[in-house]
């Protein structure tokens, strides 16, 4: 069992010691009144340098993460996050740059805001570019944003509702609540794409936006986008454009030319900024000209003489909403990213990410189910429903995988496909990757038949067996006490 | 675009050779890669992108290290610049722990049994918090400060179920603009609270809280640097049966007494201070404490113990019918992604302290700021500005303006402080204030060369201004 950091520690320990105080010292009583002074230290860990790195090495030693191994998080976009990334966002002339500098001595940072500014807006094909949201729920969150505005500023105040499809991500119809509008679900049709009957009944006068995923979280492109965008701008309504999976479209299509009137991408999938365990992540918003204006403050601005500035004289802005420019140090990484690969690289990552999943999918439909057979783009979504009639479920094959030092796919989403395994390869792995990959799919599947007791049991192999997650939630622990 | 007519075969991370992707086709079934979209209608498809050709690692590291030397960072000048966000010193240790692979390249730890390195960091890390901040739970960490502040409010209106937000407006201008964002956005009511034009704090007095008020919204020590009386304050919102957000600085917690020892509700801060990297402004991390009553309306992720099928403690991800994957439209936030990362350099970064280390770093910046300051107020012309007592950060005022005076101290290369009228231009009184700020890295011979300076800036500005002539050709320039 792994010890926490705070049962090892040893009263007076300390692993960093500071200088002594050089300027004139007073008495901390002359300097503040009694009563903001702290009456006893907080317990915090007391621990050799040596101590605190092997413990936090140990824990490190836990993790699956994709330096180690294949990590087919559907929906995730596990790629290769490239070094030389890291090391240009650490340049001292980044790292050590303050927000509230004078403008002529972030010249550079600000080039850099306005270069990936324009980059993006060539990807996604819609002008104007806010880099500020920390992360894709709140790009999500600012476009919905941004459409609230625009029908306000319209002096049309009906449009109460906004529209998702029952495959979409969780964070679509928060944030649309979130942003103070109401959710309509819609469903989808056999095909796995928008109803288009059941969007028609939705839309109305009261509707402001729909959100979509394209290709859809199925892995399917909506290929009716055209007529969809017609229906949806007949009604009044905008289209918002959940860029989650950009990752299949680069250089091949644009949200902008399918009719998406906002759009939100994650540059920690796409453009393969590190996801940290759970972050920081990156996220532009991009715009039509018609919704620019209403975009956060501040907006970086190129001037005559080439110099660069922060343009915050902007009445009609939302406002800010989040510190600062944004996750700074991963707009420097996504750039990176951009630059390296160029247009053809681009469009060769979206080429070889549709490649390799249809390429798996060719390779597990004779063992799994696929509800749809349509040919997919970068991710594809299975069914273990023939594995489930033989007593194992999804979550079984997804603990085996780990035996085998795989990442398990996201499970059971989305919900409309029953026992769902979500299958995202991505465009840097190997074909012998992918190979491995499909091995040990069949072997699993084989064992279903012959030995289900190994899949039952999985996992084995991991640092811990399965976990029992309804105590967690029953008597929730949620720090260690010094008392206890 | 490319020149090149030949077909480019290599690209940067890409794997698959010509051959494989030939025997992939073969293997699909399909003819040409082109079979594979014929779902995307042809009249929107397009034949490339029009930005640049890509580059090779080399010249990209040319391309990007050209930009960073555009910039002129703090490492090249003696800074007193802070307003929230601090250079403060980086242990070693700290990015050699997290630039490991298995914590930067994982993911959100859905699959505890591979995951429960970063599980156990985070469920480390909310305790850490509790510990500083003296309150009973905290999440795995939000995007930042200021969003952390703003889903505190709207934590506070779903527990009382009031819809009124007061809001300090000398807190930090980040977290003021982007409260008043969210609660724009949730539908909430969203007011000031204004502070003593004297004391720089909030009069506990003129509190308007009425029976709709929801929270009551300060910071601690407050953006001028000023410690708030936050005992007073919990009485007045508790009596008024509103709950009472506090955001902190973490650092002078190791001096300062918590929060949670004045009956705050909710604590929320920033976690840049502790080994995150100025990085311009972010990525950072946001933390979130709160009383145990609430947890069921916290945003975000929480990890807690259990344990596993052999009997050990392990980590999970729990509680999560709060969340967005769950709830989907009634989640308490829409937060997915957080910032796992930059809050294990916050956990590294006070493991490596301890109380000790930290109590050590907070006295360091109390003690050259409450210097420094002394030093000031003796210089003709300069009085500091607000009476409560302070941190590490206090407000000057000058005969001339702000602008005028950082200027020429930046002829010697120091970076003086923040011109408050760029947060308050509606305030004419700031027009001649400068926030200061001193942290550890601040040595006595910078803080001695400040104080001369500025000695000589201000006499020869009062010598200019009687003799009417122009500065010097940079400030005329700047003016």
């Amino acid at each position: 069992m792994n010890k926490l950091i705070f049962e090892k520690s040893t009263k007076d320990r300390q692993a960093i010691l500071f200088p002594k105080v050089q300027v004139r010292k007073k008495n901390i009583d002359d300097l503040l009144p009694k009563s903001f002074i702290r009456q006893s230290s907080p317990s915090l860990p007391e621990l050799s340098e040596l101590e605190v790195v092997r413990h936090f090495v140990g824990l490190s030693n836990l993790n699956h993460c994709i330096d180690t191994g294949f990590y087919p998080l559907g929906s995730c976009t596990m790629k290769y996050n490239p070094k030389i990334n890291d090391a240009m966002a650490n340049i001292a002339g980044f790292r050590e740059l303050h927000p509230l500098q004078p403008e002529d001595q972030i010249q550079g940072a600000l080039e850099l805001l306005y270069s990936l500014q324009q980059n993006i807006a060539d990807i996604v094909g819609l002008p104007a570019v806010t880099l500020q949201p920390s992360a894709g729920a709140q790009g999500e969150l600012l476009g919905l944003m941004l459409i609230k505005a625009y029908f306000k500023n319209k002096g049309d105040n009906s449009r109460v509702k906004v529209i998702v499809p029952d495959t979409a991500h969780g964070t679509n119809p928060a944030s649309a609540a979130l942003a103070g509008f109401e959710v309509v679900e819609i469903g989808s049709n056999v095909k796995g794409l928008v109803d288009i009957d059941s969007l028609k009944a939705s839309l109305g006068p009261d509707v402001a936006a729909i959100m979509l995923t394209n290709p859809n979280t199925l892995g399917l492109f909506e290929e009716d986008i055209q007529y969809i965008q017609k229906l949806v701008h007949d009604s009044g309504a905008l289209l918002y454009y959940d860029g989650a999976n950009l990752n299949a479209i680069m250089g091949l299509v644009r949200p902008g030319d399918m009719g998406f009137d906002v759009c939100h991408l994650n540059l920690h999938k796409t453009f393969s900024t590190p996801h940290g365990g759970g972050g920081p992540g990156g996220c532009a918003v991009a715009v039509r000209q018609h919704l620019e204006p209403f975009l956060p403050v501040p907006i970086v601005k190129k001037n005559n003489d080439n110099s660069y500035s922060f343009d915050y004289d902007r009445p009609q802005s939302v406002g800010k909403i989040k510190g600062f420019y944004g996750n700074f140090g991963i707009l420097v990484r996504a750039l990176s990213y951009i630059l390296a690969h160029g247009a053809n690289g681009l469009s060769q990552v979206s080429k070889d990410a549709i490649l390799s999943a249809n390429y798996l999918k060719s390779k597990l439909k004779n063992n799994y189910q696929f509800p749809y057979t349509q040919s997919c783009m970068h991710e594809f979504v299975m069914s273990g429903s023939k594995q489930k009639a033989r007593g194992v479920s999804t979550t079984n094959i997804a603990k085996r995988l780990l035996d085998f030092g795989i990442h398990a796919p996201t499970v059971y989403f989305p919900l409309l496909v029953p026992e769902a395994m979500m299958i995202e390869p991505t465009e840097t792995e190997s074909k012998q990757t992918l190979d491995e990959f499909i091995d040990v799919m069949l072997q699993i599947d084989k064992e279903t038949i012959e030995s289900p007791d190994i899949v039952l049991n999985a996992p084995t192999k991991t640092p811990v067996g399965k976990l029992d997650e309804a105590l967690a939630a029953r008597k929730p622990n949620l720090r260690w006490n010094p008392n206890s | 675009m490319s020149d090149h007519k030949e077909e480019q075969i290599h690209f940067p991370y890409l794997p698959h050779t010509k051959e494989d992707r030939i025997k992939m086709l073969e293997a699909i079934g399909v003819k040409s890669f082109e079979e594979l979209i014929a779902q995307i209608p042809k009249d929107i498809r397009i034949s490339n992108l029009s930005i640049a050709s890509g580059l090779s690692e080399l010249e990209l590291s040319q391309k990007i290290n050209q930009l960073a030397q555009k910039n002129k960072p703090l490492s090249e000048q003696i800074s007193f610049v802070g307003g929230g966000v601090y250079r403060r010193f980086v242990p070693a240790v700290v990015p050699s722990i997290v630039s490991r692979s298995e914590f930067a390249t994982s993911y959100t730890p859905y699959q505890p049994e591979v995951s429960q390195g970063t599980l156990q960091a985070i469920y480390e890390f909310q305790t850490v918090i509790c510990l500083l901040t003296n309150m009973d739970v905290a999440n795995a960490s939000m995007y930042d400060g200021p969003t952390a502040a703003a889903e505190a409010c709207a934590m506070a209106t779903r527990i009382t179920q009031r819809n009124k937000v007061l809001v300090a407006h000398n807190i930090n201008p980040e977290y003021f603009s982007v409260v008043k964002t969210y609660t724009k956005t949730c539908g909430l009511a969203f007011e000031t609270i204004d502070f003593s034009a004297k004391e720089g704090a909030i009069d506990s007095n003129k509190l308007n809280i009425d029976e709709s008020t929801a929270c009551v919204l300060v910071q601690y020590p407050n953006f001028f640097g000023c410690l708030e009386d936050l005992d007073v304050l919990a009485q007045k919102v508790h009596a008024a049966k509103a709950l009472l957000i506090v955001a902190c600085d973490p650092i002078s917690l190791g001096l300062l007494e918590a929060p949670g020892s004045f009956g705050a509700d909710i604590v929320v801060g920033d976690a840049q201070q502790c080994g995150n990297n100025l990085s311009f402004g972010g990525p950072t991390a946001g933390f979130m404490a709160c009383r145990n009553q609430f947890v069921r309306q916290l945003p975000g992720r929480l990890v807690g113990v259990t344990q596993d099928n052999r009997g050990q403690r392990a980590f999970t991800l729990t509680l999560q019918t709060r969340e967005q994957h769950i709830r989907r439209a009634k989640a308490t936030s829409n937060i997915c992604t957080n910032q796992a990362l930059n809050a294990l350099t916050m956990l590294v970064y006070l493991s490596l302290l301890g109380p000790n280390g930290l109590k050590e770093v907070a006295e360091l910046s109390l003690q050259s700021a409450h210097y420094l300051k002394e030093e000031l107020s003796r210089i003709p012309n300069i009085t500091i500005y607000f009476t409560k007592p302070f941190f590490n950060e206090f407000v000057i005022e000058t005969p001339y303006e702000a602008k005028q005076v950082l200027t020429l101290l930046r002829e010697q290369n120091i970076l003086g402080g923040l011109n408050l009228d760029r947060f308050y231009p509606d305030n004419v009184h700031f027009k001649k204030c400068i926030l200061i700020a001193t942290t550890e890295m601040n040595s006595k011979d910078d803080i001695d060369k400040y104080i001369e300076v500025m000695k000589q800036v201000i006499s020869n500005l009062n010598g200019k201004a009687h003799s009417g002539n122009c500065i010097s050709p940079l400030v005329s320039k700047c003016l």
